[in-house]
């Protein structure tokens, strides 16, 4: 076990250094950092060159990528467009950010493990046909028109919830954006349970199970359910990642001021240190909830042993 | 459904699995010939075809479908609300906030969601499908490098990188769009392919071929790629509709493409949503219909190509 951790954890080194090359090089490369330094209008040559050398950016690429990796494992991220440190943005974006995405991830394993078990069971009759066409609905409903009605009714028309959250961002206020942002996967996750459990409902363990007169409750919990889950896990563990960079959206609606709101920030003033910064973090937890996933198999399925 | 025969007919990988029974007696139908049969029978496939048949047309000729055009600003029509009476005439579906027709702009939207999406499907399946092909047959360092490289793709958030990349471009047309999406867009492609290559390989069929001395791309490009190829067009069908959506949300953000498109028209819409839902509706149907049928679609292939859902 903890032999198959070090080397997972060796493996992500080339993973983590090429993808925040990737990304440094996709904000350098396709626009100029400068460029959003002057507030919207253009620098002139002068402050423009003054600026390049101040930042190192008269330097070559990989020299800059050296540079700020250097002082990110020192702890120092560099400073946003206005002046503030990226690890200031970071520890208020942050948090926010994490409690909507915890958010976001009850409502797929509660509601959508539920559904899905519920509709695997019952294969082929109403209650499956009709939660088979709302989760195909949801998923071919962009989640910004998801969120926007969403909000208008719920938010404007009806006045259950505020229509944009507050600065603090309580989990209270966070439930509807939580669930909007949670929509697709929650779709994707109730159809992989469903398949799941249907394939597996006709398992030989499962007969064995029921031929031993244990109550249908435990044989569905123990035994089909614990088996149906590790597509499911997966499925839950990488979209973690991506619930936090797809928040982007969801967070623009709520006017949410976490992850998605500085990233969108600084990407469309350009601000490299921010972006890079943010990402930077992004895939460190997509690779962390990878490693996770894994060494959660051999809990779901103790057949599976890592040396 | 004739667009979709002769489509798969002039696939020349796809042709070879199909035209094979014709040769042979009935009985032994190929797993595509299987497929076929199944899908025939099968509402969800022919419902979904017929849409995307429709929707193909309606990008191809809007004008068979409104003679309004959707540049047209009039601001006498200003938010001029719909007149459900008036059928496909430009007033049907209301003006926008700058007196234009929400019909013809929903008509003439299609263009550009179809191009973006199917463009972005091409290069990411051709581009994927390669890099998941080496990888998966030839192994050891090649897939160890290839699988790391995919990994650094994979891990930067999709929507993330699409923004950064249209960021820099002011004048986003459909190419510059499709480039976006396709560059993070190709890792699942690649593992798709890469998973199913690896399990063809040690088919009995592929060890005959190499043993009679075939040549490696023969042996690729005749006896594994056709065999491998159905989760990955599976796949591509899906992520088809996916990539429509992911335009539309590049749009919403700011970052979509210029001209005519749904994306565009929800985003529009979206500003004006406490005073006139319907120039958000229209669009959104469109295109939650369009992503839909592509969505359908794929799975009914992808049930018809797995025994197992039989």
């Amino acid at each position: 076990m903890g032999r198959y951790v070090i080397r997972r954890l060796l493996q992500m080194i080339p993973v983590f250094v090429g993808a925040t090359l990737l990304i440094f090089l996709m904000v350098n490369v396709m626009g100029d950092p400068v460029a959003g330094l002057c507030g919207d209008k253009e620098c002139d040559p002068a402050t423009a060159a003054q600026l390049r050398r101040e930042f190192g950016l008269d330097k070559p690429v990989w020299q800059q990528y050296l540079t700020y990796m250097g002082n990110v494992f020192t702890g120092d991220f560099g400073t946003a467009f206005n002046g503030q440190k990226v690890t200031e943005l970071m520890s208020t974006a942050f948090p926010v950010t994490i409690r909507l995405t915890v958010v976001a991830v009850l409502f797929e394993i509660v509601v959508g493990i539920a559904l899905g078990v519920v509709t695997g069971l019952r294969r082929g009759r109403p209650v499956d046909t009709a939660v088979l066409v709302l989760t195909l609905v949801v998923i071919s409903v962009p989640t910004f028109v998801t969120g926007l009605l969403l909000q208008l009714l719920l938010g404007v028309q009806w006045s259950w919830i505020r229509p944009s959250v507050s600065a603090e961002a309580p989990f209270g206020e966070l439930i509807v954006p939580g669930l909007v942002l949670a929509s697709v996967s929650l779709a994707y996750v109730t159809r992989l349970t469903r398949t799941s459990i249907a394939e597996n409902r006709r398992a030989d363990y499962v007969r064995t199970a029921i031929a031993k007169g244990l109550p249908r409750r435990r044989v569905v919990t123990r035994h089909l359910l614990r088996n149906s889950l590790i597509p499911v896990v997966t499925f839950i563990g990488t979209d973690v990642g991506a619930l936090m960079g797809g928040a982007i959206v969801t967070e623009r609606i709520f006017n949410i001021h976490g992850v998605g709101f500085q990233l969108y920030q600084g990407i469309l003033r350009q601000n490299t240190q921010t972006v890079v910064g943010f990402v930077t973090v992004l895939v460190l937890v997509f690779l962390v909830a990878n490693l996770l996933v894994d060494l959660l198999y051999a809990v779901l399925d103790p057949r599976i042993r890592y040396a | 459904m004739p667009e979709l025969t002769t489509k798969t007919a002039d696939d020349p990988v796809v042709a070879t699995a199909v035209n094979a029974p014709a040769a042979k007696p009935e009985k032994t139908r190929s797993m595509w010939g299987d497929a076929w049969q199944d899908l025939r029978g099968n509402w969800v496939f022919v419902v979904s075809a017929v849409l995307i048949v429709l929707l193909i047309v309606m990008a191809a000729f809007p004008g068979l479908f409104t003679n309004a055009d959707p540049n047209d600003k009039d601001l006498t029509h200003y938010l001029q609300h719909p007149n459900y009476g008036h059928f496909f005439s430009a007033d049907w579906l209301g003006y926008d906030g700058q007196g234009r027709s929400v019909y013809a702009r929903a008509i003439h939207g299609t263009r550009a969601s179809l191009l973006v999406g199917a463009g972005t499907t091409l290069v990411v399946t051709l581009f994927g499908g390669l890099i998941g092909m080496l990888s998966g047959y030839f192994g050891g360092w090649l897939d160890a490098v290839l699988s790391r490289v995919t990994d650094m793709f994979f891990g930067i958030p999709f929507l993330l990188g699409a923004m950064v990349m249209l960021n820099s471009f002011t004048d986003r047309t459909i190419w510059v769009v499709i480039g976006a999406l396709a560059f993070l867009g190709w890792t699942q492609t690649a593992r798709v392919m890469r998973g199913s290559v690896i399990t063809i390989k040690q088919a009995d069929y592929v060890q005959a071929a190499k043993a009679l001395g075939a040549g490696t791309s023969r042996i690729l490009f005749r006896h594994v790629l056709p065999n491998a190829v159905a989760p990955v067009i599976v796949v591509a069908t899906i992520s088809l509709g996916v990539y429509i959506g992911a335009e539309a949300t590049l749009s919403f953000l700011g970052l979509g493409l210029n001209g005519v498109s749904w994306g565009n028209d929800i985003s529009d819409g979206g500003n004006q949503i406490r005073v006139a839902q319907y120039i958000m509706l229209y669009p959104s149907i469109m295109l939650s219909i369009t992503v839909l049928a592509f969505i359908m679609l794929g799975e009914a292939v992808r049930n018809a190509l797995d025994p197992k859902m039989r």
